[in-house]
């Protein structure tokens, strides 16, 4: 039986000889991620910014009205809500601000949500609800920042562990490759404005995570390449690395971008947005290994030394002179 | 390579057979789960809210509230102490958590500190309560923060079974109530999709007084929300004069705390709904004296501080049973009803965060879900063959029993199953043939480089491992950290994960390594095709 093969065996793909410019293409991309969310910022759900939403499906329509709807919530009263649609073209969701004093009086925030629910259902008698979030400021506040600690724990016990299990300037390597992949999720979210909730920091706690996979994998393969060919100069000795790990790679993020790529396709539209980041984010963590990750190490002074005890050259006059105290 | 020792073969068989009859009854319908015999395992994975449909409350006391509380009575037995050693105290004041009062006559200071010692006391020899005498006559009592850390652990336990009761009452819900942080309480109920009744009946504290009107108040500063020294103003909305306000005697009145009973009926005269409850002996004592002292006065019955009725006492009540009347609907006086059989909360409870989840958008989550993960895995399992051949369905044989494994070990631990979690199980699909992908290109790199097949299998596995045990512990770590700082459908993801990465990673090492050795010792092959 003959067997497919995706990537033709011994490749030699010189993939680090563009690292300066692609190096400074993914810096460029980065700020221009930056620069979205600051200047689109993203479209926090409830959960992080606090507030109610209203999830609706109204059944006997193709397409449910948003600018009426808009209308006739805003006649209520309560101020202005957003309303997009979720899921189904009939699907919409309502956001709203919680009413002035709801913090203390949670009654408000329910009398809210029951005169917008009994419009919807007076006006559009099919309506089903699907669903009432309400959460408080206190705790949309706690959620984002234990988000944001989790994020950031997430990304400095990993570098750690690198760090451990390597040598430092792998664990830099690994951070900012790490770095660059939810930077640029945060700018896809920012651009395309899904909506930014809880799924999404569990959908960048994944992609932190199996980014990583990527970088280990070619980290370790550098690593052994590093001790086996003491005399390999150090672009050379990366692209050699990269290209061994090639047909892994390619057939890795098949098989993690098919089922997501169904998901995105075939699933439940609520979980659309978590289902693109996650995709997204293999896509950019398998570059980032490759163009972030490796080419750090040339810059950080990654040899062959880097793996067996130091000597750092320096005279034995020269380390009394800095205070060593050997005795002569 | 060869040596793959039967003890362990026997050992992996046995746990991947337990895992695997632990996730038949999560697989199968409802109707056939009930005929499953008893002696097979019966435990199966929880929905979450996002997919059963349900609600979820978060509630938060106010914990300076309790410590409030706590002050109030402590006057009181300060005040009922001091009665019974005969001393006289004043100028009592509550300031800054403190409790503080002046014996002026300076002979009793003593007394009055024999007096403190036995209420100041706990149950273990300690003190719940520091106290000092400033000024020779000044006593100041201050709560231990020990005291008050457990006083709010207290009020929080008791409230979650008040909660408890509350909810039981309404009927077949099968409630998850969790203390969370040392000032919250999660109330989830799966199934209930509209909340209010569930939340008029938490959120009421339900505290019940009985106190007398002062019918000596002057009206106009009753109006204004003024009252005089030992009276205090309550609102009273439902006051048949137009007031919104009334006057009531701040002593001589009793708490609704010993009811034995309480349930909705209906006023004899009027028909009108009406709530019956019965005290206990202790109560209907105290309930009796104060009925037979105070005959043709009005008393009010005051509901969380606010008075709900203020009839006449006609003659004086001594059986214990009585009855609140009020402006009732039938619905409101169970309500009532409920929240007083099942006691009052300690402390105010808010509704901090609430969602609620239809039972249609669930069920489609699901099977869309369902079907999605289907499709991802058939995909991944026929992508895996035609690259790997022999070596694909190993690694094929390893997803399936991983999938199995993720689903019997998470029904072992009755882990909740979120919409997250959906797509985490699809990832770790994905991800969990990464292994043999790693394994099985370094076997096709080490026989191009000439080794032979046992040798090349051999540096596979062991040159492919470093980089997969890595991979998985730095995942691992994520995975913690997500549950760590997570919530709800998000922890339920973080479970998905870890589970898969443990699995995965031994179906795609340890089980794929016995295959392949098996195999290898069965028909020694002189050729690989990988």
């Amino acid at each position: 039986m003959k067997l497919l093969k995706l990537v033709p065996d011994n490749t030699n793909i010189p993939f680090l000889k563009v690292r300066v410019v692609t190096f400074i293409v993914s810096i460029l991309i980065m700020a221009a991620s930056i620069g979205a969310v600051l200047t689109q910022g993203l479209n926090f759900g409830v959960d992080f910014i606090g507030g109610q939403m209203i999830q609706a499906t109204i059944s006997d329509v193709e397409q449910a009205p948003v600018e009426e709807i808009r209308t006739k919530v805003n006649s209520l009263g309560y101020g202005e809500p957003t309303i997009q649609r979720f899921g189904e073209p009939n699907q919409i969701s309502i956001r709203m601000k919680l009413p002035e004093g709801a913090e203390d009086e949670p009654e408000l925030a329910n009398e809210m949500a029951t005169s917008i629910v009994n419009k919807l259902k007076e006006d559009y008698p099919n309506t089903v609800i699907d669903g009432v979030d309400s959460v408080s400021g206190k705790v949309s506040s706690e959620l984002f920042s234990t988000g944001v600690t989790a994020l950031l724990a997430a990304m400095f016990a990993i570098a750690l562990y690198i760090w451990v299990r390597f040598e430092w300037q792998f664990g830099v390597g690994a951070l900012f490759a790490l770095m660059h992949d939810v930077v640029l999720t945060f700018g896809l979210f920012a651009v395309t404005q899904l909506e930014f909730n809880l799924n999404i920091i569990a959908a960048l706690l994944t992609i932190i995570g199996y980014s990583l996979n990527d970088t280990i994998v070619v980290y370790d393969r550098i690593r052994e390449n590093l001790k086996k060919y003491r005399k390999m100069d150090m672009p050379a000795l990366l692209d050699l690395s990269v290209n061994e790990t090639l047909a892994r790679t390619v057939m890795t993020s098949i098989t993690i971008l098919v089922p997501l790529v169904i998901l995105m396709i075939f699933g439940p539209k609520v979980i659309f947005g978590f289902a693109a980041a996650m995709a997204f984010g293999v896509l950019i963590g398998t570059y980032s290994s490759v163009y972030m990750a490796a080419p750090i190490l040339i810059w950080l002074k990654v040899g062959p030394d880097s793996f067996i005890p130091v000597d750092d050259g320096k005279s034995q006059e020269d380390k009394m002179k800095e205070g060593y105290g050997a005795v002569v | 390579m060869t040596d793959f020792p039967r003890w362990r073969v026997i050992m992996l068989y046995a746990i991947l057979i337990f895992g695997v009859v632990m996730a038949i009854p999560s697989l199968l319908p409802e109707e056939t789960r009930a005929k499953i015999p008893s002696f097979f395992p019966q435990e199966t994975i929880n929905l979450g809210l996002d997919l059963a449909g349900g609600s979820h409350i978060l509630l938060e006391a106010d914990p300076s509230q309790v410590a409030a509380v706590r002050l109030e009575a402590m006057e009181d037995s300060v005040r009922s102490a001091m009665k019974r050693a005969d001393v006289d105290i004043e100028r009592v004041s509550r300031n800054d958590g403190n409790l503080s009062f002046t014996v002026p006559n300076s002979s009793k200071v003593d007394a009055a500190r024999e007096a403190i010692l036995p209420i100041t006391a706990n149950a273990f020899g300690g003190r719940d309560w520091d106290f000092q005498v400033n000024d020779g006559n000044r006593i100041i009592l201050e709560p231990t923060d020990a005291s008050i850390d457990n006083s709010i652990q207290q009020a929080m336990e008791t409230a979650k079974d008040v909660i408890d009761r509350r909810i039981n009452e309404l009927g077949t819900l099968e409630p998850n109530i969790i203390l969370q942080g040392e000032n919250r309480i999660v109330v989830q109920v799966p199934g209930l999709d509209d909340p209010e009744a569930l939340k008029a009946l938490i959120g009421k504290t339900a505290k019940l007084e009985f106190k007398l009107v002062d019918e000596n108040a002057d009206p106009d500063l009753t109006a204004q929300g003024k009252a005089r020294v030992g009276s205090q103003v309550l609102p009273y909305p439902t006051n048949p004069s137009g007031v919104p306000f009334m006057a009531v005697r701040r002593i001589g009145g009793i708490s609704g705390d010993n009811l034995t009973s309480a349930s909705q009926s209906f006023d004899q005269e009027t028909n009108q709904p009406v709530v019956s409850i019965t005290f206990n002996s202790e109560g209907g004592q105290k309930f009796a004296r104060m009925t037979q002292q105070n005959t043709g006065k009005l008393f009010a019955i005051i509901l969380d501080k606010q008075i709900i009725s203020a009839p006449v006492i006609n003659e004086p009540i001594l059986g214990g049973a009585s009855q609140i009347s009020g402006n009732f609907s039938i619905e409101t006086a169970n309500e009532l009803a409920i929240t007083l059989r099942s006691g009052a909360l300690p402390v105010d409870l808010k509704i901090v965060e609430e969602r609620s989840v239809g039972p249609d958008l669930g069920a489609e989550s699901i099977r869309l879900g369902s079907i999605a993960a289907m499709i991802g895995t058939v995909s991944v399992l026929v992508f895996m063959v035609i690259t790997y051949g022999r070596f694909g369905i190993y690694a094929n044989g390893a997803l399936i029993i991983n999938v199995l494994l993720i689903l019997g070990v998470m029904a072992l631990f009755n882990a909740t199953l979120t919409l997250p979690g959906i797509a985490g199980f699809v990832l770790t699909v994905g991800a969990a043939v990464d292994a043999n992908v790693l394994i099985n290109e370094r076997i096709r790199e080490e026989r191009r480089r000439g080794r032979k097949i046992i040798q090349a299998i051999e540096v596979g596995y062991k040159e492919a491992s470093r980089a997969i045990y890595d991979a998985n512990i730095t995942n691992v770590i994520a995975a913690v950290l997500l549950f760590a700082f997570g919530s709800g459908p998000v922890r339920g993801f973080a479970i998905v994960l870890m589970i898969g990465i443990v699995t995965s990673v031994f179906t795609a090492v340890v089980i794929t390594r016995m295959w392949v050795t098996g195999w290898i010792k069965r028909n020694r092959p002189q050729e690989l095709v990988i």
